[in-house]
This record gives C-alpha cells, structure tokens and sequence, in this order.
C-alpha cells in the first residue's frame, strides 16, 4: 500500500487510427494531469502496435483509446490483443468518442472496462480511471 | 453612459455575469454612446466596401444561398446515390466528404486504412473512383465542393478529368476544393508533408487555377475544423484570416497579381450556437479582409476585397443525448448564418454526434434550410440586424480581438512561425478546456447534458456502414491497378518525382498521372519520398 499511493497513477491517452479529433483526448488528458496522474498522450495517428508499445513501456496503470472516426470495432481488438500477446493483463483500457450504443457490449466484451460517449463528464472519467488504477496498485506492485 | 441600467434601483439579474460561449462578456444594455465614432464608414452599404453589411448590394433578393449538404460515405456508388438523392430534393450544390485515409494520402489497400475504409466519407484511390462518384451528373451544370487539404491537388486533377470525359473543359467547371493545409497544422490535423512543401502545393494550385479554371476556388480558407477543435469565435476569426493573408502573401512572392487571384479566394466558417456573437464574427471577418486586401496586398479591384464564404453548424455542438434537440441548435446556427450573409450552408443533422447521418435526417436538415430561406421572412432585406447598437459593438469587438491575435502571431514571426511554436494550438486546447470546466461546473449550461436530464432517450436510428465494403473497394483498387498501364504509372510517377525535386508547379505532373490511373496513395509516396513527411508534438 505505501508504494501503492507514492506512485503516481500512470495513464496513456492515445488516439488510434487516422482521425484528427484530438479535442476530447486533450481535454481528458489534461483533466488527469491536473487531478495529478502522469499522462502520456501519444499524439495522433497511432497504430495499434505503437499504442501497445507505449502502454508497457511507460508501465501505464490505464489506457484511454480516443476514437471517432468509426474504425473502433477494428482498431481497439487490436490493440487489446496486442496487450495480452505481451502478457499484459491488468492495465485498465477505457475507450471515448463516438460509439455507437450497439457496439458496447461487444467492446466490455473485449475487456474494455468503460465506453465514455459524448457529453461525458470529466470528473466522471477521473473518478473511474482513478478506481480501476488504485485497485491494480494494490492487487499488483 | 446614457445607458447604465444597472443604476437604476429596481435593476436586478439572475446571474452576475453574461458572457458569450467564446467568454466575451456581454453587458445589460447597448446603446449609441457604446459606439466608437465613424460607424457609418466602419459598416457602409451592402455590396460596398468594406462589406461589413453583406458582399452583395441586393442579397439574398438576388439570389438565395447554396444550400450545399455535404456528403459521403462507404463506396463511390452509395455516395453518387446520395447525391441523386440530395438534388432530387432541391439541393443546389454538391459537397464531398472523403474518408480518412483518402485525406490522408493512403490507398483504402494500405496497412493504415484497415478498418477505415468509407467509414467517415467516401474512398477514392484513383480516376475510377472518381468517375463512378460523379457519374450521371454533369458537371458543367453543378458546383461542387471537396473537403480535402493535403492531397487535394491530386483530387482535383480527378475532378477536372471526369469533367473532360463529360466534355467539360476545366474553365466551365465551378466550385470548391478546401486546400487549407495551414489549419490542418493548426486544428484538423490531416497532413501528408511538411509545412513547406505543403504550402508549396497550395501555392501551386492558386497558380494553375489562376490560369486554367477561373470558376473555381482553389483554396477554402477554413475556420470550422478551428472552431470545432474547441477554440473561441474570436480565435476561429483571427487564425482563419491569418491563414488567408499568408496564402496571399505566398501567392505574391510567387509573382501573381492579387487582382488575379484574391477574387478565387473563399472562406469557410463555423456556425456556433451563441447568436449574435456569431453574426459579428462574419460581419467582421469581411470588414477585415476587405481592408487588409485593399491596404496592405495592393488590391484595386473590389472583387478581390469581397469575402464569400460557406458556412456550417456546429457538429460540436450537437448532443447525443436527446438527439432531436438537435434539430433545434442547428436553426439557430443556420439563421445566425443567414442573418451573417452566408453564400452558402451546410446543415447538420440531428444524430450526427453518434454517427454518419441517416438519410432522413439529412432531410430534416435541409428542410431546416429552406424553411428559413422560404418562410422566415429574414432574406427580404440585406443585414437586417446592421445598425443594432449590440450587433455592431460585437463586430467592432470581434475585430478589436482578430487584431490582437495578428500582432502575438506577427511577434512569432508569421503563421508557419507560430503553427511550429504550438501557438495557436495552445490558444486552442486552454479554450477547450475552460469551456469543459465550466460545463463541469455548471457555469454554462447544455440542455441534455448537465441540465434538463432525461433518462428517456428512445433509441435514434443510425447509419451503419457495411464493413463488407471495405473488401469491395480494395478489390476495386486491386482492378484498377491490374487493368492499367503499368509502365506509364511508373514513368509518371518518376516525373512527378523530378519535379518535386526542382521548382516547377506540381500540377502538371500530377494531371498526367492522374490520367494514367495512378493512385492517390502512389502519387503521396512519391511525392512524401522526396518532401518527407510531418509528425507533431502535441500540446494539451
């Protein structure tokens, strides 16, 4: 528990694929900078294989996949396959933009613990990241 | 102040501060002694410089905007079909929207375009596609718009060859191709090169047009995707006039005549929800570029002062909760842009924050369209809102901040200067994030969202996009390529390669081997093997 509150929460926002919407993952990442986790954010047009590189090599607790181009049902089962090739199990991956409804279940499915869709508060994702990442700390390091 | 009511005893308000959604603080009352001397010669006549009242003397009694919806998804069949459909009911113009990887330079059978295909607009890797998009419309009978940026010299030189397999020289072909590679850098972020180079062939394009195509717009200067990406409306203004001095500025230092070209110019702006500060914004942005038009580029003739644009609703501020108050959101924004004298519109449809519309939404949203241009009354007289205390103290406002904005960005050394340095990136993200903040805080308010909750929401129909199309269009393109001269590619390639590599305008170049069928992602390589390519570091 010690080293557990010591470490800072480490996050990677990233955004998959090709769209340039960038908006909403500044504003996540800089919404969790300021409620004090590191953030790593990827900048764009990540491939997946980037995005799962980054997530072991900054050991990041959470993974926040920014999306709106509609490519998500290809591009986030990549990048969760990825993780799990690497044997990386407990990083908590959340998925934002526009999702549509029916495409949740198949996502949590995946593994994706959170869909956050528009109009998402930013307190709301802190909360959430922040609960799943202290759970990882303690069941973890 | 004649107009002080807060010192009258029984003055009272529900909050203590109004303030624009941009944070422009609004006061209880305006009246004439809020106005700096001049205002006559600062708003002058409809159709008269400095424009400020409209670009045109009589308006919309002379002729109605275009109203452009623009367009585009999965194949090229099911767009040309959308198309038909669109002018089938009375829409005016075309306007393509192109899918990811077509704005980013990648073939839909390149590694980076798996599962995007036609996913946000629709796949064109070469002539083909283009033709089948654009088959059974004449094209010398239409305008047409395209939104794209970084390849968008490849795309026209498309265009202008399915016009002359129609037999439409590229002189009679009318319309749009966006161009605007500066707020790509700064806001969109879909590029293939380098600010340099890009610029390049923006300023190469602006020199082909001059020349060959004198009813088309070779470049859309653009502040939507700014203000989409969370900036204010007065930096939406000030950065999209930037960016337009600085491809005038190109475009001399490359020898043309303003008077040549300036008139070609267009803009594209946003249209926010905020009413009046939005119809400042376009009555200042003319003024604006009418005066640095006139006294600092040279411009003798008017039609070079005259700023048209396009305008579009907010996708940003479309909710997905409650959809069909959507509908609501985008008549206000449509009528703040008429009342601002748009030359054109683009209405969003109600579920357009969860997915790509449906086609009957896109109905509603062009009905939106014409129910104000045939039943409101607002297009009987040019600028009905001119002369309104509050509307003009905005305007000269709205100016007062573009001014500011030119002189921080002047001190960084220009625009490229200040895109490299993250300076209007920065401005833009800290925007963004104290809007979020004061939604958060419930400081502003969006019905839906963090007031008036409905736990009711009925499930909205939405576009689905066959993800078996991505197959198809790969094996389009894989036809496309076998079918070909192989050889002819090859050396066109090359020779777009040569020239890259010298000082000559690319189009030339890129026109023979657009005719020779060569993709749009072999003629991005080819030029990217000799440009290189760009990579940001972010900024949040």
């Amino acid at each position: 528990m010690a080293t557990a509150t010591a470490r800072k929460i480490r996050v990677v926002v990233a955004k998959p694929g090709l769209d340039g919407h960038d908006r909403g993952a500044k504003i996540i990442a800089r919404a969790l900078r300021d409620a004090g986790m590191e953030v790593i954010y990827t900048g764009l047009h990540q491939t997946p294989e980037q995005i799962a590189e980054t997530v072991i090599q900054e050991d990041a607790d959470a993974v926040g996949l920014s999306i709106l181009s509609g490519a998500h049902m290809t591009l986030v089962p990549r990048v969760v396959a990825l993780l799990a090739e690497q044997g990386v199990d407990d990083v908590l991956v959340t998925v934002g933009g526009t999702i549509p409804a029916d495409d949740i279940p198949a996502l949590k499915k995946l593994g994706v613990a959170a869909v956050f869709t528009p109009g998402s508060g930013t307190d709301e994702i802190v909360d959430f990241i922040r609960a799943g990442a202290t759970e990882r700390h303690e069941h973890g390091e | 102040m004649a107009t002080e009511p807060r010192a009258r005893p029984e003055f009272k308000q529900r909050d203590a501060e109004f303030s624009t959604i941009s944070g422009r603080e609004i006061d209880p009352l305006y009246g004439p002694d809020d106005l700096e001397p001049g205002l006559e010669e600062r708003v002058g006549e409809p159709g008269e410089y400095p424009f400020t009242r409209g670009p045109y003397p009589s308006m919309y009694r002379g002729k109605l905007w275009t109203m452009r919806q623009f367009a585009g998804f999965g194949t090229v069949e099911e767009t040309n079909e959308r198309f038909h459909y669109l002018l089938d009911h009375g829409q005016t113009g075309l306007s393509t929207a192109f899918d990811m990887p077509t704005l980013m330079g990648y073939d839909s059978d390149h590694q980076r375009s798996l599962g995007e295909v036609g996913r946000e607009g629709v796949a064109v890797d070469s002539l083909d596609d283009m033709e089948q998009l654009f088959a059974g419309i004449p094209l010398g009978g239409v305008t047409t718009s395209m939104t794209i940026n970084a390849p968008a010299a490849i795309l026209l030189a498309y265009y202008v060859l399915v016009g002359e397999s129609q037999g439409v020289p590229p002189e009679r072909l009318g319309g749009t191709i966006q161009t605007d590679i500066l707020k790509e850098y700064i806001a969109q972020k879909e590029w293939c090169f380098p600010i340099e180079p890009a610029m390049r062939l923006v300023t190469d394009m602006i020199e082909w047009c001059t020349e060959k195509m004198p009813r088309w717009h070779p470049v859309s200067i653009s502040g939507y995707h700014i203000r989409e990406a969370g900036s204010t409306a007065q930096q939406e203004l000030a950065f999209t006039l930037k960016d337009g001095f600085t491809y005038v500025e190109r475009a001399l230092e490359r020898g043309l005549d303003v008077d040549d070209f300036a008139p070609r110019l267009s803009f594209f702006f946003n249209a926010h929800v905020d009413f009046f500060e939005e119809i400042a914004k376009y009555r200042a942005a003319r003024r604006i570029w009418a005066r640095e038009l006139r006294d600092t580029y040279g411009a003798k003739r008017e039609e070079s002062m005259r700023l048209r644009f396009h305008t579009q609703t907010a996708g940003v501020s479309l909710t997905a909760q409650q959809p069909l108050n959507n509908i609501v959101r985008t008549s206000l924004e449509a009528m703040a842009a008429v009342l601002g004298g748009t030359q054109s519109l683009h209405t969003n449809s109600y579920d357009e924050a969860l997915a790509l519309p449906t086609e009957e939404a896109v109905r509603v949203a062009l009905r939106t369209q014409q129910i104000i241009a045939s039943e409101s009354g607002v297009t009987a007289t040019a600028d009905p809102l001119g002369g309104s205390w509050f509307v003009e103290k905005l305007t000269d406002e709205m100016e007062a901040a573009a001014y500011g904005y030119f002189q921080r960005i002047d001190e960084l050394g220009g625009m490229v200067e200040a895109i490299r340095r993250n300076f209007p990136q920065r401005e833009i993200a800290d925007a963004s994030f104290t809007y979020q903040q004061e939604l958060n805080e419930r400081k502003r308010i969006v019905v839906g969202v963090n007031d008036f909750v409905s736990d009711e929401d009925e499930p909205t129909p939405i576009l689905k996009i066959d993800p078996a199309l991505e197959r198809k269009q790969v094996d389009r393109l894989a036809a496309t390529r076998a079918r070909r001269d192989g050889a002819a590619v090859a050396s066109a390639l090359a020779e777009l390669k040569r020239v890259a590599a010298g000082e000559g305008n690319l189009m030339p170049p890129i026109v023979v081997a657009a005719r020779a069928r060569a993709t749009e992602g072999e003629m991005i390589a080819a030029l990217q093997e000799v440009f290189g390519t760009y990579t940001e570091s972010p900024v949040f």
